[in-house]
């Protein structure tokens, strides 16, 4: 990703309009001709994996969230004959986001929190620092490289079993508090901030990495066109740096926000039923038969949720291939 | 940023640089920016200290995890029954997680390569709607794909394909599948059709190109795949964990997260040394070997394994 875009820009243009005509005929520039199911049976068992294991399961949890439940076992009984879906389940479950005791409307409430609060504390973090390591590093760059994308390979889940054993009441934090005389605090009981601190913690990589591969990208010259334009740092920075570094602002925040929606492990490990998610909803409906038809219609919620975010990421990824060196 | 700069831009450096006081300090271009270097070294000391210090952990001769009370290797193999090579169930995670990263990869990294040459070179309907399904796929919250699973395989299939094994290898292909399409293709199209066009132009069949001409171009991405593919399996526990069927077919992840959730030992701190241990080895190997077939174009191949 980090090479002369222009170059590439004109050959890629070119060469996506010679494909395109290659698709009208199986013959290529140089006359060997394919037959017409040569390529298609490279993708065909991908395509029928993806089919199978991602389409149908999506119909699956649309069929038990408009399936019914037996009444005798309490087991979720999936409809899949589409023309005989039921809805009310589904309502009843979106009922339960504002109509009183309405079970749902504070896990919302907080999922939605958590994810506003979390990704723009990883914005405000991770900028200086994407910013720091691109342009002031110089020496240290490659170990501070390092060391930021360290994070991706090791698992979250080690990551936050970290944090949960330093959290805990005789843990090093309260350690290092009580050195300044504070009593020990309960982090553990069901504190939102300590959840935050968790997704805040876990999610950050994900948004230095791109910052700093965009901040990287921009040309000293333009900065120092600024500068001799006469605007100090804080106005370069203000019109030049941060425009050029809009795009992979949104693309930060769309990366930890998707995983946000559906996270109930953090809150699993650092919080408890005081501070469930929606994720945390889904994940205990889900095992308990007769609750699967809430559990299927949060999904669907949780989806509908994600959706607008979720295109634009899948734009940026596409981009982000054809852009890859 | 004010009007006199703006008249005499080229005397302002010097002189904001000798200017004294707060706002000489602030508005000097050229100072070293001292904040910004402690909030990023900070922020490492942050961010790796507590993973280091959950491996040190695993070596307490106490069974806490949050107070250290000497160094022994109780935990590892000298504990009869609770260490992690005595504890039968720890074991047999240990074996599964590998079984499932390894299952993962072969199924993986074969489809997803044929998937992305398949689909550049395909143009129809059909391979623009995989292709969106791919992507899609790439972006979903694990959570919805996880449980979509599950009910399929507890709602459908449970009779002929239960949950366990096989299904957990399920989960994790189809979850790791658009990965190694992604970074495959991704290659493919910083390759472009120009070499294998001129080894057919040689005499060479489609089939020879793609196999002595474009295979060899394709193999970076395809074995960096492969390591990312198989760190990425042995860290899963989202999707593992709801297609897992009997205790026996749970891995070390979810061990570990079941365990969280009660009051682990440093046991578990060991096992979850194990994972990272794993993980780090395969990408180091990943990306020797990637950088070894790339020959001297080794850019794409640090831009795969850095995200960058």
């Amino acid at each position: 990703m980090a090479e002369a875009p222009t170059g590439n820009e004109v050959t890629r243009r070119r060469r996506s309009r010679s494909d395109r005509r290659r698709s009208t005929a199986t013959t290529r520039e140089t006359g060997v001709w394919y037959p017409k199911a040569y390529w298609p049976s490279f993708a065909a068992p991908g395509v029928l994996w993806l089919a199978v294991w991602f389409l149908l399961p999506f119909y699956v949890v649309l069929s038990v969230a408009f399936g019914s439940v037996d009444p005798a076992f309490r087991l979720a009984e999936p409809t899949f004959q589409f023309w005989w879906w039921d809805f009310s389940t589904f309502q009843e479950t979106l009922e339960g986001f504002y109509v009183a005791p309405a079970i749902y409307q504070d896990p919302a409430i907080r999922t939605l929190t958590y994810v506003i609060v979390a990704s723009t504390v990883c914005l405000m973090v991770g900028y200086p620092i994407a910013y720091f390591t691109a342009r002031h590093a110089g020496r240290w760059r490659s170990l501070i490289l390092v060391l930021l994308v360290a994070p991706f390979w090791i698992s979250y889940l080690m990551r936050v079993y970290a944090w949960q054993s330093l959290l805990q009441p005789d843990g090093y934090i309260n350690d290092i508090l009580g050195v300044v005389g504070v009593e020990p605090i309960l982090w553990l009981s069901g504190k939102q901030f300590t959840v935050i601190l968790g997704l805040v913690y876990g999610y950050i990589p994900f948004m230095i990495l791109p910052l700093y591969a965009s901040l990287d990208r921009i040309q000293q010259s333009h900065l120092e066109a600024g500068r001799d334009l006469g605007a100090g740092p804080a106005r370069t920075f203000l019109r030049v740096t941060l425009p050029l570094s809009k795009q992979a602002i949104l693309a930060g925040l769309v990366i930890v926000a998707l995983p946000m929606f559906g996270d109930y492990y953090t809150n699993d490990l650092l919080g408890s039923d005081a501070t469930s998610t929606l994720g945390n909803m889904v994940d205990n409906a889900i095992v308990q038969a007769g609750q699967q038809p809430a559990a299927g219609g949060l999904a669907i919620v949780l989806m509908v949720l994600v959706l607008i975010p979720m295109l634009y990421y899948m734009r940026e990824t596409r981009r982000a291939i054809s852009r890859t060196s | 940023m004010s009007d006199t700069a703006i008249t005499a831009p080229t005397t302002r450096p010097s002189r904001v640089a000798t200017r004294r006081g707060v706002f000489g300090w602030v508005r000097d271009p050229w100072r070293k920016p001292r904040f910004l270097q402690t909030l990023t070294w900070g922020y490492l000391a942050w961010s790796i200290l507590p993973v280091l210090i959950a491996i040190m952990f695993s070596f307490n001769a106490g069974r806490s995890r949050s107070t250290w009370q000497g160094f022994s290797f109780r935990w590892w193999y000298q504990d009869e029954f609770d260490s992690l090579w005595r504890d039968q169930d720890l074991r047999r995670a240990m074996v599964q997680t590998f079984r499932l990263a390894i299952a993962t990869v072969v199924l993986a990294v074969p489809i997803g390569t044929a998937f992305a040459i398949g689909i550049d070179r395909w143009r129809g309907r059909i391979s623009r709607t995989a292709n969106f399904a791919m992507l899609l796929q790439f972006v979903v919250p694990e959570l919805i794909l996880s449980i979509a699973l599950f009910l399929l395989f507890n709602k459908v299939l449970k009779d002929l394909f239960p949950l366990g094994t096989y299904a957990q290898i399920v989960g994790l292909t189809t979850f790791q599948l658009s990965y190694s399409v992604i970074i495959v293709r991704a290659r493919l199209l910083s390759i472009g059709p120009e070499y294998e066009e001129a080894a057919m132009d040689l005499g060479a069949t489609p089939g020879q190109a793609l196999r002595r001409v474009l295979m060899p171009l394709l193999m970076p991405a395809v074995l960096a795949s492969a390591a990312l593919v198989f760190a990425d399996a042995v860290d899963n526990f989202v999707t593992v964990r709801y297609l897992s069927g009997p205790a026996s077919s749970e891995p070390l992840s979810v061990k570990i997260y079941t365990a969280a959730r009660q009051s682990p030992a440093p046991s578990i701190n060991a096992a979850a040394t194990v994972m990272l241990v794993s993980t780090l080895f395969m990408i180091a190997i990943g990306w020797f070997l990637s950088r070894r077939v790339s020959k001297g174009d080794t850019s794409g191949a640090d831009a795969v394994f850095t995200g960058l």
